[in-house]
């Protein structure tokens, strides 16, 4: 899923310092499983905002709701009766539902509650870690179902690099070296032979590197 | 022979290497560069320009190259993938290609997490691994790596570094053959210092005979004090420096420190050279140039062969 | 609240937007915990509440928790007396004077 963190409160505050009124909306998706942007971060950034409204003597009126999903438009229609009756929105999405909403509702600033971080997974309950960067090409059936874009920090096709000590990465002791957790499940796997090939030059247009990408499925669009 | 270099002429012919390098200042002053060449000339047979070393920012290595090159003096360019796509890495090639520059060595690069612009992207467009091939293909097929033919070819001899103490032990060895297939010529080892775990790796890349198809240089560092050394241990990523030889350094006095980390490194030399399969010592004096000479003398490496 | 692993964040902000001084939770000891870590979840709670506070000029001091047994009748006279005497240094909360101006205008 995508994981995102709120955003800090005082950064939320200055986007909205000239605001009275305005629509704190959540996304029930992905940032509702990594407690980012769920109604009940709704209702706490809510919260947060009107007493530090208050304590400013600068009272604001905070409407909140949780919408199923930010990225799909038949949700987003669900604010249509009322988003006038307001100044902004702080969209708790992730970057694609904050710019979503942007795209719908374009006579008022739409602003993020949150930053938007990775596609990851849950390591354990409050804790979670990236695991894939969207290249737009899956090697991971060369590379023992672990990613070296996502999980080495010089995204290296054929590493380790020399800096990868016990285990760990010559960045930080605490983040785990990609290529000896590659080199691990190849052996498990009993597949070394994988890692003497030598990887190609990647083709990185499949990625971000080839503009804003799209997918279009002729069988499914209407 | 692919290429005009002297390095590559001098392991051809199957005399024992001795290369250095040279860090470029954190400045416009060419003379720091051109002060610090000086002190290696006649003393090795080539010099590595480190690219960034550390991310810190420095003049460009094909700069200080051109530099290197105009004194008379062979130098070996490095290039690291972290700040350069596949666009900038193949100009680059051209334009040392043009300026004489006939050594290049492929690196990855130290990660921008130790450097001075710690909030810098990372490019890595290619990896080291892949920065051999495109060297390669750009010499040997005379094309850019789109395929499309390129005017003249760069007749770069190729390099890498390996790090015989990194981990996993186990995959330093196929890593060299995997660099081979790439198409790499000769290798720089990271410095040795702890000489079992050296020899131990040398069995491995003699057993699959890998010392027959690239020319191996070990790499040698001379300790200034105890405080580098045990810096060297737990400061710099992928170092193996062995206890005994902080305990030696500890056992004389300050002001015999460097003296005697000059010995260490000369011993450490005399025991490469009877290594099979090494081919020639790479020697980084670390802002230490002026002892490069020294310590080749005293490990009997002087004069250099003329070619 | 049967526990107070039930109270939640936004309780105990809801609370001070009420124009309450101050907050504080009293759950059971730490490892006593019937639902096992209904009070340890609850200290954590207490904590990211006291940032919130902190990060909006709040003083964090006015919630707190404390820990005693059902049986520590004495204890919790303490804790109430030690709470009220806090509260009464700290003055009243910034929102509920402005809630008071906002409700009676000079």
């Amino acid at each position: 899923m995508i994981i995102g963190e709120g955003k800090p409160i005082q950064e939320i505050l200055a986007m909205i310092a000239d605001k009275k009124k305005i629509l704190v909306v959540g996304c029930k998706g992905c940032v509702t499983v990594c407690s980012a942007g769920g109604q009940k971060e709704v209702e706490i950034l809510s919260s947060t905002i009107r007493l530090a409204r208050e304590k400013e003597d600068n009272p604001i009126e905070i409407r909140e709701e949780t919408l199923e999903r930010q990225c799909d438009p038949e949700y987003l229609e669900q604010m249509r009766s009322y988003i006038d009756d307001y100044e902004a929105v702080v969209s708790l999405a992730c970057g694609a539902g904050v710019q979503f909403t942007a795209e719908k509702y374009r006579r008022i600033p739409v602003y993020p509650g949150i930053n938007t971080n990775f596609i990851g997974v849950t390591v354990e309950q409050g804790v979670w870690s990236e695991r894939c960067q969207a290249c737009g090409s899956c090697i991971l059936h060369k590379t023992g179902g672990i990613c070296p874009i996502a999980r080495c920090s010089k995204s290296l096709l054929n590493g380790p690099c020399g800096g990868s000590s016990k285990g760990k990465c010559e960045i930080d002791p605490d983040v785990e070296c990609g290529w000896q957790l590659i080199y691990d499940r190849l052996r498990e796997l009993e597949s070394l032979e994988l890692f003497e090939e030598v990887v190609p030059i990647k083709d990185w247009s499949t990625g971000r590197d080839g503009g804003p990408r799209r997918i279009i499925r002729e069988d499914l669009k209407s | 022979m692919k290429t005009l270099s002297k390095l590559e002429k001098i392991l051809e012919s199957g005399k024992f290497a001795v290369t250095s390098e040279c860090g470029p200042p954190r400045g416009v002053n060419p003379d720091v560069i051109r002060k610090k060449a000086e002190l290696l000339r006649d003393a090795v047979d080539a010099i590595n320009v480190t690219d960034n070393q550390t991310s810190v920012v420095r003049m460009s290595s094909i700069a200080s190259c051109i530099i290197l090159k105009q004194m008379g003096l062979e130098p070996i360019m490095q290039m690291v993938t972290r700040d350069r796509n596949r666009i900038a890495i193949q100009s680059d090639i051209l334009g040392a290609a043009a300026h004489g520059i006939n050594n290049m060595l492929c690196l990855s690069g130290d990660h921008q997490r130790f450097g001075d612009h710690q909030k810098a992207k990372n490019v890595y467009d290619l990896d080291s691994v892949q920065l051999i091939q495109t060297v390669r293909h750009m010499r040997d097929e005379g094309k850019f790596l789109s395929g499309e033919p390129l005017d003249g070819v760069p007749g770069m001899f190729i390099g890498a570094a390996e790090n015989p103490f990194a981990d996993p032990f186990e995959i330093r060895v196929p890593r060299v053959s995997k660099k081979i297939s790439a198409g790499v010529e000769f290798i720089q080892t990271q410095c040795v210092y702890n000489l079992e775990k050296f020899e131990q790796w040398m069995d491995g890349i003699r057993a699959r005979g890998l010392h027959k198809k690239v020319y191996i240089l070990a790499g040698v560092t001379p300790f200034k004090s105890v405080g580098m050394a045990r810096y060297m241990k737990t400061k710099v990523p992928g170092m193996d420096v062995p206890d005994e030889l902080i305990e030696r350094l500890k056992s004389v006095a300050k002001e015999k420190q460097a003296d005697e980390g000059i010995a260490l490194c000369i011993e450490t030399i005399e025991r490469l050279k009877k290594i099979e399969g090494v081919s020639g010592i790479h020697i980084m004096a670390i802002e230490w140039e002026e002892k490069v000479r020294e310590i080749a003398e005293k490990s009997g490496l002087l004069p250099r062969p003329k070619v | 609240m049967p526990c107070t692993g039930k109270v939640d964040v936004i309780h105990m902000l809801r609370a001070f937007e009420a124009g309450v001084d101050g907050v504080y939770l009293v759950g059971c000891e730490e490892g006593n915990c019937h639902f096992l870590v209904g009070n340890l979840r609850a200290r954590k709670r207490v904590e990211r509440v006291k940032k919130i506070l902190s990060s909006i000029g709040l003083e964090s001091e006015r919630l707190q928790m404390y820990n005693l047994s059902a049986g520590e009748g004495t204890r919790f006279v303490e804790i109430a007396k030690e709470m009220t005497e806090k509260i009464k240094n700290l003055g009243p909360s910034a929102i509920k004077l402005k809630k008071e101006k906002l409700e009676n205008p000079a």
